[in-house]
């Protein structure tokens, strides 16, 4: 049974909303700059790709935008965007057969530090006696509550969960949708991911393992996949949000269908929390169950979208899974990697990056590498650089990496598509 | 897969014990843990009684650099998988690295861990935050960890739903081995009782402030105030049956059905002012029937509740309203043996369905201690004395905060 993407919502770095977003991808703008969520002075990369987002003017209530953390206010925003999108009638179906499953990784950061640093004196008692209040503050200690207020604000009351791998959790939330409706425990469900990583303590814990960029001199251009003068990612943020639904319901509801989600696989490196071996087999393994989930072979796909974070071990990584899992075709493919222009946002850039193949499918542009210059030697597969690629795709793959050695692959096609 | 999963390894790491044998032993003789929290001062603190996990050295069964980098809530994690394994009789370098996979539940993370780096980052400045911070704090940390420890290859799943989380861990482990893997380490940890993990749980104002540990946590009492928290969890080794048939592995039990449901919480939740948690039942009750289908089973056939066992009085009246609405007035056994540990969040659910699976071995419902005026006549609770039954299906049932639902069968 395959799965139908019949809404996107999104709120990508720049403006919120998928047209804007998918304007800043095919012009091959970036949104990296220096850091204005807080004053970044002192940390070792100041840069980020941040949302320019009002949550009064994305029409979050009072009550809404003081209760939720960001990370929880950008999936609101971007549920409701891909609800009207889908013009799915949410009083029509049965409540219980819709669920939500929300990748994220890292929470409520945000709202779990402003509210530390005042309990704590700033860091300076380790009881937290002071009685600032904080009637929120258990609500951003466990990141159920993100998933909880997606579904709350849809009114969904089937199986509701939040999905926390790391960097691969907006592929695995949107696995986890697809076996919630294939295996019968949902018809529709509210699917994506959402991260809102800049804040102190989340910019300083990747400070302290050099894998964000220290550019701080040129923050249009930091984020820099493939290229040889790459020095790491660029922190992001944002949520994309999908409504899935069976491909039969769809067609029966005359939805406009995006694509269909034929493949998942996710498989693990079992090798170290932050290391990648080069060779790429584990990623390579993910993608080979992934298509043969899909029935597809290597030479149906038109467009590879990379995990592609700018970091050397990354890029060289998953070149090389490319090349094991795709044989010669992997030569043919375009690559690119949006998180040139959206910078890393965590657990939701897999999310992100689904919206982008969608939408890829539906207007047959292929969004570019931006910032790409010289590739680097190791990694000389056609990564389209910095200028946006007009073709006809059909079948797009997907692939993330992350700590903890989790390495996912999505396989989506055209609607209808056949081999 | 063809059947049911089998649970063919356990492994407790809780306030009742570490290792089944202490943990079964303890809740068989209604050995409360619930204790004054003395790791760090809570005088200033309206809360003070917990379910701390005694006797744990995480030095002793563990390698120093791996304490070193991780929290405590892995510390517990990755030796309750341990003890899964070996109790399972599995070795991961026996069987195909790519069909073994490791699914946990997190409701929190690495909350102490964070709390040192949030203290470093904001005392000392950003240079003083540790290289091990970004891999111990999210919530992945856990299954990652376990991961690598034991070269498995397959799927690595993590969620999160507060409470319930634990339930729909296994039955994602369930998904993982419905398409294709053989092996999977499932279950959950928690801790939380640190300064900052505390006062986050105390602003939820479901924490009972009562400092006397034997009427602190009376779920589905006429006096109940709340509940207590706790720490630590349980692990599982979950196996396709045919795999665990050809290597011989002794079968616990099987996981029979699973069913989650939501429900949306009134308008403002949560709080202010907490508590605002006052579910309807309606979602637990569907959770109920679902699971219940899923497992192919009428209300007759289940001979056990292990119930949720809030402690809130709102949330206890909605529990006993599904269990008689279910099963009839007095239907069903119903037991709350998390009055010994308090609530595990993550580790609660899996740390039930531990004693679940040891009930169905040994055919005796633990016992629900400290309760002695029940709010609900309808209720058939289990009392301070195990009772002997028979066990062929039980039911665990566990919510998360926010209005998480998830309903679980177990069977002989």
């Amino acid at each position: 049974m395959s799965v139908a993407v019949t809404g996107i919502g999104v709120v990508a770095p720049g403006e919120p909303g998928v047209k804007p977003y998918w304007a800043m991808l095919t012009s091959g703008r970036t949104a990296t700059r220096r850091i204005t969520a807080f004053d970044p002075a002192g940390l070792r990369s100041q840069l980020a790709a941040e949302c320019d987002f009002d949550a009064e003017r994305e029409g979050l209530t009072d009550a809404e935008a003081t209760r939720m953390d960001r990370s929880a206010q950008l999936a609101v925003v971007a549920m409701r965007e891909a609800v009207r999108d889908s013009g799915l009638d949410v009083d029509g179906g049965d409540p219980y057969r819709t669920g939500v499953s929300i990748g994220c990784a890292v929470g409520a950061t945000v709202g779990l530090e402003q509210q530390y640093v005042p309990l704590s004196d700033h860091g300076r008692d380790w009881l937290m006696r002071s009685a600032t209040p904080a009637p929120h503050l258990y609500g951003y200690m466990v990141p159920s509550t993100i998933a909880a207020e997606v579904a709350r604000a849809y009114g969904a009351r089937g199986p509701v969960g939040l999905v926390s791998t790391g960097c691969t959790s907006g592929l695995d939330a949107v696995g986890h949708a697809m076996r919630q409706i294939t295996g019968g425990a949902a018809d529709v469900m509210i699917a994506g991911a959402t991260d809102a990583p800049i804040s102190p303590i989340t910019m300083a814990c990747f400070d302290a393992i050099k894998a964000t960029s220290p550019d701080n001199d040129r923050p249009e251009s930091a984020s820099r996949p493939f290229d040889r003068d790459r020095r790491g990612f660029v922190m992001g943020e944002g949520a994309a949000v999908f409504v899935l639904e069976r491909t039969d319901r769809a067609r029966r509801r005359g939805a406009h269908v995006y694509a269909e989600l034929a493949g998942y696989a996710s498989r693990s490196n079992a090798y170290h929390m932050t290391g990648l071996k080069p060779d790429g087999r584990e990623m390579a393994e993910a993608i080979r169950v992934a298509m043969d989930r899909a029935r597809i072979g290597a030479t149906d796909i038109g467009y590879v979208n990379a995990h592609g974070s700018g970091t050397k071990q990354n890029d060289r990584h998953e070149t090389a899974a490319f090349k094991r899992a795709l044989g010669p075709h992997a030569y043919d493919v375009p690559v690119s990697s949006i998180k040139s222009m959206i910078g890393h946002s965590l657990g939701a850039i897999g999310s992100l990056e689904l919206a982008a193949c969608a939408l890829t499918i539906e207007h047959g542009v292929v969004p570019p590498t931006a910032n790409l210059h010289t590739r680097d030697p190791e990694c000389d597969l056609d990564y389209v650089p910095r200028t946006a690629r007009e073709c006809d795709v059909d079948v797009v793959l997907s692939v993330g990496s992350g700590f903890g050695g989790f390495q996912s692959a999505v396989v989506m096609t055209a609607p209808g598509w056949r081999r | 897969m063809n059947g049911a999963p089998v649970f063919t390894g356990v492994g407790v790491v809780a306030p009742t014990g570490v290792g089944t044998g202490a943990h079964w032993s303890a809740v068989l003789a209604g050995e409360g843990a619930l204790a004054p929290v003395d790791r760090f001062d809570v005088s200033g603190y309206p809360v003070g009684v917990a379910g701390l996990v005694r006797g744990f050295d995480a030095g002793a069964c563990l390698p120093g650099r791996l304490v070193v980098q991780t929290d405590h809530w892995t510390h517990m994690g990755l030796a309750a998988a341990d003890l899964a394994l070996d109790d399972a009789g599995a070795d991961p370098a026996e069987l195909s690295e790519f069909d073994l996979g490791v699914t946990t539940a997190s409701s929190s993370g690495g909350t102490e861990f964070g709390q040192h780096e949030m203290e470093r980052l904001w005392a000392q400045g950003p240079g003083h935050v540790t290289v091990y911070q970004s891999i111990a704090w999210f919530y992945a940390a856990t299954t990652g960890q376990i991961s690598i420890r034991h070269g498995m290859r397959g799927r690595c799943g993590v969620l999160a739903a507060e409470q319930a989380g634990g339930l729909d861990a296994l039955a994602a482990a369930r998904g993982d081995l419905r398409d294709g893997a053989r092996l999977i380490v499932t279950g959950g940890t928690d801790a939380s009782l640190c300064p900052y993990g505390l006062v986050a749980q105390i602003t939820s104002g479901l924490l009972s402030p009562c400092a006397d540990a034997d009427r602190a946590y009376l779920p589905f009492d006429v006096r109940a105030g709340g509940y207590c928290p706790g720490e630590g969890g349980a692990m599982f080794v979950l196996e396709d049956p045919e795999s665990a048939r050809a290597r011989g592995a002794r079968a616990y039990g099987r996981l029979t059905g699973h069913g989650a449901t939501f429900d949306p919480q009134p308008d403002p939740w949560p709080g202010p002012p907490a508590p605002s948690y006052a579910p309807s039942g309606e979602g637990l009750w569907r959770a109920v029937e679902i699971a219940l289908d899923d497992a192919g089973l009428a209300p007759a056939d289940i001979d056990v509740v292990f119930a949720d066992a809030s402690g809130v009085p709102a949330a206890d009246r909605a529990e006993c309203r599904v269990i008689r609405t279910v099963f009839g007035p007095r239907g069903v056994p119903v037991t709350a043996p998390k009055t010994m540990t308090g609530r595990l969040y993550a580790g609660g659910a899996p740390l039930d369905v531990a004693s679940a699976l040891l009930a169905i071995r040994d055919q005796v419902i633990p016992p629900t201690i400290n309760v002695t005026e029940p709010a609900d006549a309808g209720i058939d609770l289990v009392g301070a004395v195990p009772r002997e039954a028979r066990i062929r299906h039980a039911l665990v049932l566990a919510r998360g905060h926010g209005g998480f639902n998830s309903a679980a069968v177990l069977s002989a």
